[in-house]
């Protein structure tokens, strides 16, 4: 794919990513956030940062099946999208729901497991955020790159669960991405034992991080 | 809390909000001639054949002096836009969509069990039990939100009354309509349906628990519980079971839809109370719709004064 169609397909992929945030706004502007705006806007910011961060894990796989090795030149936007839209959430959570209330943000983060897991999984992307530049990647080596940024899936896992366990009764969507998020691990799990057979024992470790 | 996909739907499949109020003032006007006829025929005292824009047929009542004072009634839009009705749906937008075209007329409810009347009785009858009543009550959901409702009912001990309860009746146990060709919801496993509710006698012969038919001065909204449904304002909301068949005397404490589905959160008592919390979230405070801080959740959802003798000596905690 030549440099050309990428920038366009970029253009798309970053009007692609600010729709849920455009959506808010434009139902701020309209009084659509319905009866209870504060919850709606929560809610949005924290379906779509899994949905990116589901998104940007699922690029290795569908790079690897399709062939397609431009689409790696995508991944690192999802995830920071998804980090965007990750601190959206906690920032409604901390400014717009809970208004700075400390104490009861503390009492919420050790004692109700959900939020626990919550702000693990955002913790989680920290670092990752962080390192997303190429030269971090330079600076760190290409092998503890890789090793650091598989916090995603653990990331990812954390804010199924949180979604799971915020739930009253009915868990299609968290089961939804919960089937997808997966897939998608059992994919690597199936990749790295196939090349862990074929390199031997010996070479394992080294074969499962070529395999990133 | 649930959430609504956004890529459920784009923007150009969702109707325009003229149109779709267009449509509904006619929907609206054509079944106010159906109303309009039945209302002449059965119940010409209770219901005048007028409306208004949406679609709610105007009730005659007085207001009560059980009534909550001093405070801000929700507006009508938020408290039928904003609902939770399984039935209809989990996401809180769904039941105003999804129960447009609900049939409530004929309805019955059956009064049943321990009793020396069983009765069967439509809704212009039950009407004619006890004269309609406004109550505004707060009503506090499990979930952490409130509203401020203006409802429009009669006590449910003049219901049970009439039916001459046993002396061994201890309990009240409602039922909401199976219907899974009318209500989608019930067509998914998400509750053991029908939905189910229950009452220890004494709390169902307070004079503040009521069976509503309407809210802001019309009959009940499809999404709110229509043609009929329970309110407890010192209970969560998920306690006030809606579209109501039957209501049965029991001597044993019922099975109640929540509580079947998960023990440890749900009890079968379900009073508010700020001091013992949700298991996966606190209840100490709670949004009221319409403000932006949240405010302290109030015991017995600030009607202690006129229950909290209902449950002396009894551990709240466990009983929860």
């Amino acid at each position: 794919m030549k440099n050309k169609h990428i920038i366009w397909l970029k253009v798309v992929a970053w009007v692609v990513c600010l729709i849920s945030l455009g959506d808010l706004l434009y139902r701020y502007f309209t009084q659509n956030l319905s009866a209870n705006p504060i919850e709606f806007v929560t809610n949005e910011t924290g379906q779509t940062a899994l949905k990116l961060l589901i998104a940007s894990l699922a690029i290795t796989p569908m790079r690897k099946l399709s062939g397609w090795n431009w689409l790696i030149r995508f991944r690192r936007l999802l995830g920071l999208f998804a980090f965007f839209y990750a601190f959206l959430h906690l920032t409604t959570f901390v400014v717009l729901d809970k208004f700075f209330d400390w104490q009861e943000m503390l009492r919420d983060v050790t004692k109700r497991p959900f939020i626990t897991v919550g702000v693990l999984s955002f913790v989680l992307m920290v670092p990752l955020a962080v390192t997303s530049m190429a030269w971090a990647i330079r600076k760190m080596g290409g092998k503890n790159w890789n090793l650091l940024h598989r916090l995603a899936y653990a990331s990812a896992v954390l804010g199924v669960i949180h979604f799971w366990w915020k739930v009253k009764a009915d868990i299609t969507e968290p089961a939804t991405f919960g089937a997808i998020l997966a897939i998608l691990l059992i994919y690597r799990i199936v990749v790295w034992s196939r090349s862990r057979l074929k390199a031997g024992a010996g070479t394992a470790a080294k074969a499962a991080l070529a395999s990133e | 809390m649930l959430i609504k996909k956004p890529e459920d739907f784009k923007y150009s499949e969702i109707t325009p909000k003229n149109v779709y109020l267009n449509r509904r003032n006619f929907i609206a006007a054509a079944g106010m001639v159906g109303v309009g006829l039945a209302a002449t025929k059965l119940i010409p005292d209770m219901l005048s054949p007028e409306t208004n824009a949406l679609g709610g047929t105007k009730l005659q009542f007085t207001k009560s002096d059980l009534s909550t004072k001093g405070e801000e009634l929700t507006p009508y839009k938020d408290i039928t836009s904003y609902n939770n009705f399984y039935e209809f749906g989990t996401h809180k937008d769904e039941p105003a969509i999804e129960a447009k075209n609900f049939k409530t007329s004929p309805w019955t409810v059956s009064i049943e069990g321990l009793v020396k009347k069983p009765q069967k009785l439509d809704l212009a009858s039950i009407m004619k039990v006890s004269p309609l009543e406004e109550r505004v009550y707060r009503m506090r959901c499990v979930e952490g939100w409130s509203m401020v409702i203006p409802w429009i009912g009669i006590p449910l001990n003049a219901i049970i009354k009439a039916a001459e309860p046993t002396p061994k009746a201890k309990y009240v146990a409602f039922q909401t309509l199976l219907d899974p060709k009318q209500m989608p919801g019930q067509r998914e496993e998400i509750l053991n349906w029908p939905y189910i509710e229950g009452l220890r006698l004494d709390e169902a012969m307070h004079p503040l628990t009521i069976l509503a038919v309407g809210l802001h001065g019309e009959t009940l909204p499809n999404q709110d519980g229509a043609p009929i449904r329970l309110v407890v304002p010192w209970k969560y909301g998920f306690k006030g079971i809606k579209s109501i068949v039957k209501i049965s005397l029991v001597e044993k404490q019922p099975p109640t839809a929540w509580n079947v589905l998960a023990p440890s959160e749900y009890g079968f008592y379900s009073n508010v109370n700020p001091d013992v919390d949700h298991p996966r979230w606190s209840q100490a405070t709670e949004r009221r719709i319409g403000e932006f801080r949240r405010r302290k959740t109030l015991m017995f959802n600030g009607y202690a004064d006129q229950v909290a003798k209902l449950y002396s000596g009894m551990d709240l905690t466990r009983n929860y």
